[in-house]
């Protein structure tokens, strides 16, 4: 039997690493590496060639430099003196400020056109099927753009709220919607605020700890506490006893015409509010898809044995429907807040100071330090994006079918 | 039987009565309505808010599209025409046409070109997009590229026909020494065809554009709707390909090969375009040798495609992760290598699979050429933004630009859109 011994075992040749599958991988990958570390030296080279021939070099100390212009959107203290990195923090504040604004919005209006699409309203799911279609086929540049100009052209200018004959005036008396942006109260925190703040706080945690409370003893004694008016009364009503116990702490600094503008309050440049307007209904088309999606993921039979086990419309929404169709929702929800972040960056279309428009767009022209500006920008957002991901993967770990 | 009754009930019907038709409220629109319009007091508000809403909506825009003027040169004589009463300037679309599909550099009396090249897209496009044609077709497919650079370009024939031939013998290397092994063909090919364009290089004098048949135009001078399509056809169709090898790879057992993969996908998938185009406009030229000078249609071209390939990529991992393991292993198992399984049994079914996430990355590509107007080219937005919009004639003609713009991207991504889901149903070969 020829088996009983072992196979002559064959001395490596060369020509193996072509034609024996064990080694040519090997093959493929050496003439990768080479290929990839040929690329990179010429591209290098060249680099270097250009670089040197401009007379330029890679260093990031213009960062320290004072920037030298002006940013109206802050979230943060910044002047023209202060550095490109604090401009570029700035930027980055506001990117994030828009992005986490736009996917609020943008969460809340997906929902309700998703829902009220599969609505059995014919009229109803018709316009929400345009809106969708319409939104999602046409580039959220040009919605940027003409939302920015609806902004501009529709609402009134400043000196339009002066004198006895105004044609515009504060909406509630505190709200001014101006072409220039919109100006909101700011609030006033006086001494004793803090108590105010801390009950809040504290009354927030008091809800959770109470649904907490009486879901367990739903689960355990089957008693069915009520939920929806203890909740809101936690809520509401010790901040509200303390405000005034503390001798209403918290004023309301309200915007005044002075002069040619608005002074006080707190301003949403115009800008900002056509990006997150733009971004928030561009997104929401997008969300609203994959809502209807994860609705209609849910088998109709999942619905009608909740309704044989008794549960009444509300419970089998919350209970049944809504925990199966958010883990078909979720990920493609988290993946579209990834992409309003991305979308952010076209701020600088409008003029938005974000990330894009302070290092990318003026400190890149005003210190020419285009390959430092443009890889600190990738590197940005790539931290974000990362970080999404990462955040994604162990919620989608978290809810996984638990298979037999 | 019969007459049990007869003296105790006083009538008894013998006929039917006739049909008569429903009661007004169960049937025909009345019923409809009320099923769908009106069903629960809920529903009804709805109703009523989205009739008003369509109602504020209609009457803010209809007046104004109907009022619309077609015919003068400039938004002052519109406001003069309109005196005072809403309506549209509509003039700006006609007085700007050619600027808007062509750009404002592109040379009047070659209109033609382009949009002969527009047309033929249509003719070599239909093969692709329609499977029923006859095959035959495919061949002016091949051609048309080399074809609709020469007419949108223009210069000598003597480029698009060496690169025409440089093609054909690659392609003509890759059949003969296919049947030996893939990677020899694959490599054999794209050398072949490298040797050709290098020589051939040589034989192209200098100066040969400047008498050509038709005459050259530089990249610069492109602008408008044109642009985007071209953006979007070019890149997209550079990207499926790349976008196929890049699936392949992070697919790979070679563990270098798919770092690198994965790498590029995830690099590329982080970043927003803009930044993309920004390494095209201020970056990219470094990389290059010194004394080349690549224009920026070209680094555009190339940004984008790394762009859309990566996002492709993923749509046909998920393709190829859909595949049952069977394929894999039944392709082993009748002896196929790598080459053959992944050619003839494993993308065939992993690229159906993934036809809906493709075409859903072409939409959104093609909306996102729009940014290019950020790195100051002049495409539709830009052009609007630009140049017509701050010409004194049609300064603050917004809407009806902004419209015209938002209405063309609807029909092309729409129309495609549909497409894509025709092309679903046609392709559904399981029973269910």
């Amino acid at each position: 039997m020829t088996t009983m011994t072992d196979p002559p075992r064959a001395s490596f040749r060369l020509s193996m690493l072509l034609n024996d599958t064990r080694y040519r991988s090997y093959t493929f990958q050496a003439i990768a590496l080479l290929v990839l570390i040929v690329a990179f030296a010429y591209l290098g080279n060249n680099l270097l060639t250009n670089l040197s021939a401009a007379g330029l070099n890679i260093a990031y100390d213009f960062l320290d430099a004072p920037a030298g212009y002006d940013i109206n959107q802050r979230l943060i203290e910044y002047d023209s003196q202060s550095s490109n990195a604090r401009a570029a923090i700035v930027g980055i504040l506001n990117t994030l400020l828009v992005a986490f604004l736009a996917c609020v919005t943008a969460t809340v209006l997906g929902v309700i056109a998703g829902v009220l699409r599969l609505s059995k309203n014919w009229l109803v799911s018709k316009l929400m099927a345009v809106y969708v279609e319409i939104f999602r086929n046409i580039p959220v540049l040009i919605w940027i753009v003409i939302i920015f100009t609806i902004m501009i052209a529709v609402l009134p200018g400043p000196r339009e709220f002066r004198g006895d004959g105004a044609t515009a005036s504060m909406v509630l008396g505190s709200f001014a919607f101006t072409n220039r942006g919109i100006y909101i109260p700011a609030p006033v925190w006086g001494p004793g605020s803090m108590m105010v703040v801390i009950t809040f706080i504290a009354s927030l945690i008091g809800v959770f700890a109470y649904r907490r409370y009486a879901k367990n003893l739903l689960y355990s004694t089957g008693r069915l506490l009520p939920m929806g008016w203890p909740s809101l009364a936690i809520f509401f009503v010790p901040s509200i006893v303390m405000f005034f116990i503390m001798g209403q702490p918290i004023g309301l600094d309200i915007p005044e015409l002075k002069g040619f503008n608005f002074k006080g309050g707190i301003k949403i440049g115009g800008p900002l509010i056509a990006l997150w307007i733009a971004l928030s209904v561009y997104t929401g088309a997008f969300i609203a898809e994959n809502v209807r999606a994860g609705i209609q993921a849910v088998s109709k039979g999942q619905t009608e044995a909740a309704g044989a086990l008794g549960l009444r419309p509300g419970r089998i929404m919350n209970l049944v429907v809504l925990p199966q169709a958010l883990r078909v929702i979720i990920p493609p929800l988290i993946s579209q807040y990834l992409n309003i972040t991305k979308n952010s960056s076209l701020a600088i279309a409008v003029g938005y100071a974000d990330v894009t428009a302070t290092l990318g767009g003026i400190t890149l022209n005003q210190t020419g330090r285009a390959i430092e500006c443009v890889v600190l920008l990738m590197l940005f957002y790539l931290t974000i994006s990362l970080s999404i991901s990462f955040i994604m993967n162990i919620y989608n770990n978290s809810v996984k079918l638990k298979e037999r | 039987m019969s007459d049990t009754h007869e003296n105790s009930v006083a009538f008894v019907r013998t006929e039917t009565i006739p049909e008569r038709e429903p009661p007004f409220t169960a049937s025909g629109p009345v019923k409809w309505m009320r099923e769908n319009l009106f069903a629960t007091p809920a529903n009804s508000i709805l109703t009523v808010l989205a009739l008003l809403f369509i109602y504020l909506i209609l009457a803010k825009t209809l007046p104004w599209m109907l009022n619309g003027i077609w015919s003068t040169d400039s938004l002052a004589a519109c406001r003069e025409i309109l005196d005072g009463s809403t309506g549209a300037c509509f003039s700006v679309l006609t007085e700007r046409w050619n600027q808007l599909l062509f750009g404002f550099k592109y040379p009047a009396e070659f209109y033609w070109r382009p949009t002969l090249a527009l047309v033929l897209l249509a003719v070599a496009g239909a093969p692709v997009l329609f499977f029923d044609l006859p095959r035959k077709l495919l061949a002016f497919t091949a051609v048309y590229p080399f074809l609709a650079f020469w007419l949108i370009w223009g210069g000598t024939i003597l480029v698009p026909i060496l690169a025409f031939v440089g093609v054909v013998a690659g392609a003509m290397v890759y059949k003969r020494l296919v049947t030996g092994s893939f990677a020899a063909g694959f490599f054999g090919g794209i050398g072949a065809a490298i040797v050709v364009w290098w020589v051939g290089g040589f034989l192209i004098p200098e100066g040969a554009s400047d008498n050509a048949m038709l005459g050259a135009v530089p990249s610069r001078d492109l602008g408008g709707f044109m642009l985007n399509m071209m953006l979007g056809v070019t890149c997209v169709s550079l990207s499926v390909p790349i976008g196929i090898a890049l699936a392949l790879g992070r697919q790979s057992s070679m563990p270098l090969i798919k770092v690198i993969c994965v790498v590029f996908i995830e690099f590329i998938r982080g970043v927003p375009l803009i930044t993309l185009l920004f390494v095209a406009s201020v970056m990219l030229s470094y990389f290059f040798p010194p004394e080349s000078t690549v224009d920026l249609f070209l680094r555009v071209v190339i940004m984008i495609t790394m762009f859309s390939a990566a996002y492709i990529a993923e749509v046909i991992r998920g393709g190829l992760a859909a595949l049952p393991k069977g394929q894999f292993e039944g392709a082993d198992s009748l002896g196929l290598d790598y080459a053959q399984a992944t050619r003839l049994i494993i993308l065939p079914q992993a690229l159906k699979i993934s036809i809906p996430g493709i075409v859903n990355v072409a939409v959104g590509l093609f909306k996102d050429t729009t940014l290019v107007s950020v790195i100051s080219m002049f495409d539709l937005v830009g052009m609007i933004r630009g140049p017509i919009l701050a010409s004194t004639e049609w300064n603050g003609v917004y809407w009806e630009l902004l419209g015209f713009a938002a209405l063309l991207f609807f029909v092309v991504c729409y129309g495609i859109s549909q497409y894509s889901q025709w092309l679903e149903r046609r392709l559904a070969t399981d029973h269910r």
